[in-house]
C-alpha cells in the first residue's frame, strides 16, 4: 500500500540544508499496524507528514496504492489527504467554536458530502468512538482523552484507508491514553491500516512492527517481539514523558 | 464547498469575535449610510428643480437678445446685438400662428410707494400671456388687459405680500401707487404664490410691457417666451423662432433656449454634484476596507494551526482561500445592509424636517451601495486570504 524508496527530505535554514529524512526505504502493506520512534529532531513528524501527502519530499521515489505520489497535481494530493488519510495529532488540534459534531462534520464539509450524509456519518464515527453522548458539547468542555477520541472520531469521518497519528497519547494521562490505544487497536482490527509515532514503548508494544529513525534514516526495524531489546539497543527503553 | 456551507463556517469564525467583526462592520456601515444619505439629497435637490420646471407645465422656448456661445467665443463678437423688441414679439406672433401663447417682458428692481410706505421690490412688465406662461391667479380685482402690445397705460398689479405690506389690511384696488416715480392705478392683487424659479412672485409689482420699457428707459426686451403647448414641436417652434429674427435682425444675434435644454443642463450639474459627493462617500469605504484587513490578518494569524488542520483534512488552496474571502465578504455585505438601512431611516428623518425636499436616493446609488460593499470585502480580504491560502500546511499546523 505504502511504498517508499529512498525517501528524503532536506529543509534549507539559512543557507544550510537539515537533512531531516535520508533515504527512507520502507514497505507498509494494508492492514499493518506500525510504531515509529526514534529521539526527538530524528524525523518522525517528518515521515508522516511525507506518507500524508501533507509535504512533498525533495528526492526519492512514494508510490501509495500503485500511484507514483510525486507526479500527482496539488489537488490529488489534496483529494488523497481528503479520502485516503486521516491524521491525529498530539495537540488534538480540534476548532475550539464547534461543538463535537461540527469537528467531525468539517472534513466532510470541505469533500462537498450532502448535509443529511454528513450528520450521519458524524454521529456513526461519534458512536464508533464512543462520543455520541457529547456531539453537541464544545472541545473545552472535553476531557484529554474524550478531545484525542473526537479527533479520532473526525480523521474517521472520510473513512480512510490509513490512519496517522503523531504522538496521540503524548498529552493524556495513562487511563486515558489506553482508552485511545484500544480504540485504535479495534480500528486496525477491522482493517484500518495504522501508522503511529510515539516515544512510548508502550504505545509501540501494541503495534505489530517497529521502525526506529536516528537522525533521519532508519536504523532499526523490530518486529512485537524484538521490541524491548531494540529499544534498549538505542536507548529507547526509558518513557521520556514520564 | 456550497454557499451556504462557506457562510456558516465564515460566520461562526466571525462571531467568535463579535465585538471584532462588530466594529469592523460598522465601519463599512457608515460609509455606505454616507453614500445613501448623500446622493438622496442630491437627487432631491435635482427634483426639486426639475419639479419647478414641470409646475410651469408645458414646453417652453425663450429668446434673449445677444448670443451667448456655449463654444466660449466673445459674447457679442461682430458688434452690439439688435435689441429684442415689441415688434419683433408681433413678427413672431405672425409666424408662428400654432403656439399657445408668445409672452415678452422687462425686468427690473425698483421702489414702490404707497403715502408714506414705500418697498424696494422686482418690477416686472409683461402683458396679459404672462398670468397664463406662470399660472397666476389673482385674489383680487383682475390682470392686465390683453390690449395692442405698445399701448403701455399706467395700471399696475401687486404681488401678495407687497400688497400686505404697503396696505396691510386695506383694499389696494384702485389706489394709486408711485413706481419709479410714476403714478398707476392698482387693478389688482396676485393670490399668494411663492418662490418660483428663483423669483417670489409674492413680492413683485407688474405692469405692462411697454410701460415697463418707458419706466425704465428699455429699448430692448429682456425675455421673449414662446410657449409651445403640450402637444407643440419644441424644436420647429424654435427654428422657425431663429429664422424669423435672424432675417429681422440680418445677423444671429439673439440666444434660443428651450425648456428641456435647461431642464437637461441643471440636472446634468446636479447629477454631477451627486456623483462627485458621492465618490467622497466612497472613500470613507477604502477606510472601513482597512479595518477589514486588519481584522482578517489578525483572523489568519490567530488560526494558522486551524487552517493547518483543514489543509490536513483535504481542503484546498482554494478552498482556505474562499473561507477567508467569504468572512471578509460577508462583514462588508452585512455592514452594507446596516448601511443601507440606516441611510434609508436618514433619508426620511430628512424628508421629515423639509417634506418640500423630495430626497430619495436613486437607484444607482443604491445598487452601487451594494456592489461598492461587497466589492470592498472581496478586495480587502484578498490578501488575508491569499496568505492563508499559501500557507504551508506542515508548518501551520505547529502553528508558525
Ligand atoms: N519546517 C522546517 N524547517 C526546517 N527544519 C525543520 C522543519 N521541520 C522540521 N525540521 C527539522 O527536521 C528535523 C526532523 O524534524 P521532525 O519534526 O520530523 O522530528 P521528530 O522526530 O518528529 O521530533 P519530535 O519527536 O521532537 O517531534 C529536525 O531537525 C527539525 O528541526
Ligand atoms: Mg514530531
Amino acid at each position: 500500500m505504502i511504498e517508499l524508496d529512498r525517501l528524503s527530505r532536506t529543509y534549507e535554514i539559512g543557507g544550510e540544508p537539515v537533512h531531516a529524512l535520508v533515504e527512507v526505504t520502507e514497505s507498509i502493506a494494508a492492514g499493518e499496524h506500525v510504531a515509529i520512534m526514534g529521539p526527538s529532531g530524528s524525523g518522525k513528524s517528518t515521515l508522516l507528514h511525507l506518507v500524508g501527502c501533507l509535504d512533498r519530499p525533495t528526492s526519492g521515489s512514494y508510490r501509495f496504492e500503485g500511484r507514483e505520489v510525486g507526479a500527482l497535481a496539488e489537488a490529488e494530493l489534496d483529494r488523497l489527504r481528503q479520502r485516503r488519510f486521516g491524521f491525529v495529532f498530539q495537540a488534538f488540534h480540534l476548532v475550539a467554536r464547534l461543538d463535537g459534531l461540527g469537528n467531525v462534520e468539517l472534513p466532510m464539509v470541505f469533500a462537498q458530502v450532502p448535509r443529511a450524509e454528513r450528520r450521519e456519518r458524524a454521529h456513526a464515527a461519534l458512536e464508533a468512538v464512543g462520543l455520541a453522548h457529547r456531539a453537541g458539547h464544545r472541545p473545552s468542555e472535553l476531557s484529554g482523552g474524550e478531545r484525542q477520541r473526537l479527533a479520532i472520531a473526525r480523521a474517521l469521518a472520510m473513512r480512510p484507508g490509513v490512519l496517522l497519528a503523531d504522538e496521540p497519547t503524548g498529552n493524556l494521562d495513562t487511563k486515558s491514553g489506553n482508552a485511545v490505544l484500544d480504540l485504535l487497536d479495534r480500528l486496525n482490527g477491522e482493517g484500518l491500516t495504522l501508522l503511529v509515532v510515539t516515544h512510548d514503548p508502550r504505545v509501540a508494544r501494541r503495534a505489530d512492527r517497529t521502525v526506529i529513525l536516528a537522525d533521519g534514516a532508519i536504523v532499526r526495524r523490530a518486529r512485537r517481539e524484538e521490541l524491548a531489546q531494540a529499544l534498549t539497543e538505542w536507548g529507547l527503553g526509558v518513557e521520556p514523558h514520564e | 464547498m456550497s454557499a451556504a456551507d462557506l457562510a456558516a463556517y465564515a460566520g461562526r469564525a466571525l462571531a467568535g469575535h463579535r465585538l471584532r467583526s462588530l466594529l469592523s462592520l460598522l465601519g463599512v456601515s457608515v460609509g455606505i449610510a454616507a453614500v445613501i444619505l448623500l446622493t438622496a439629497l442630491g437627487e432631491g435637490a435635482r427634483r426639486y428643480v426639475v419639479d419647478q420646471f414641470a409646475q410651469i407645465g408645458s414646453s417652453f422656448v425663450a429668446v434673449l437678445p445677444g448670443k451667448t456661445d456655449t463654444t466660449g467665443a466673445m459674447p457679442g463678437v461682430g458688434g452690439v446685438p439688435n435689441d429684442l423688441t415689441l415688434e419683433d414679439t408681433r413678427a413672431l406672433e405672425r409666424a408662428l400662428p400654432q403656439v399657445d401663447l408668445i409672452a415678452p417682458f422687462v425686468v427690473a428692481t425698483d421702489e414702490v410707494a404707497w403715502r408714506d410706505r414705500r418697498r424696494q421690490v422686482m418690477v416686472l412688465g409683461v402683458t396679459a400671456e404672462f398670468a397664463e406662461l406662470r399660472r397666476l391667479s389673482l385674489a383680487r380685482g383682475r390682470f392686465l388687459p390683453a390690449t395692442e402690445l405698445g399701448r403701455g397705460g399706467s395700471l399696475a398689479v401687486l404681488g401678495d405680500r407687497l400688497a400686505r405690506e404697503l396696505f396691510g389690511n386695506g383694499d389696494p384696488i384702485g389706489a394709486a401707487v408711485r413706481i419709479g416715480g410714476r403714478r398707476c392705478r392698482v387693478i389688482g392683487v396676485l393670490a399668494p404664490r411663492g418662490q418660483q424659479l428663483g423669483m417670489n412672485m409674492d413680492d413683485v409689482v407688474l405692469v405692462p410691457v411697454a410701460t415697463g420699457m418707458r419706466m425704465f428707459n428699455r429699448s430692448s426686451l429682456f425675455r421673449i417666451v414662446i410657449d409651445v403647448g403640450p402637444e407643440g414641436d419644441v424644436e420647429a417652434v424654435k427654428a422657425r423662432a431663429l429664422e424669423v429674427l435672424v432675417e429681422r435682425h440680418g445677423e444671429e444675434d439673439v440666444t434660443l433656449i428651450t425648456e428641456a435644454a435647461v431642464v437637461d443642463s441643471l440636472s446634468a450639474i446636479l447629477d454631477a454634484l451627486t456623483l462627485a459627493v458621492a465618490a467622497i462617500a466612497a472613500i470613507s469605504l477604502a477606510v472601513a476596507g482597512i479595518g477589514i484587513l486588519n481584522v482578517l490578518l489578525v483572523a489568519v494569524s490567530e488560526r494558522t494551526a486551524e487552517i493547518g488542520l483543514l489543509r490536513a483534512v483535504g481542503a484546498s488552496r482554494r478552498q482556505v482561500l474562499a473561507c477567508f474571502l467569504t468572512e471578509a465578504v460577508l462583514l462588508s455585505g452585512l455592514g452594507g445592509a446596516v448601511g443601507l438601512a440606516a441611510g434609508a431611516a436618514g433619508v426620511r428623518i430628512l424628508v421629515g424636517i423639509w417634506p418640500a425636499l423630495p430626497a430619495a436616493p436613486p437607484a444607482w446609488a443604491i445598487a452601487a451601495a451594494v456592489v461598492l460593499s461587497l466589492a470592498v470585502g472581496a478586495t480587502f480580504g484578498w490578501l488575508p486570504a491569499r496568505r492563508a491560502a499559501a500557507l504551508d500546511p506542515v508548518r501551520a499546523l505547529s502553528g508558525r
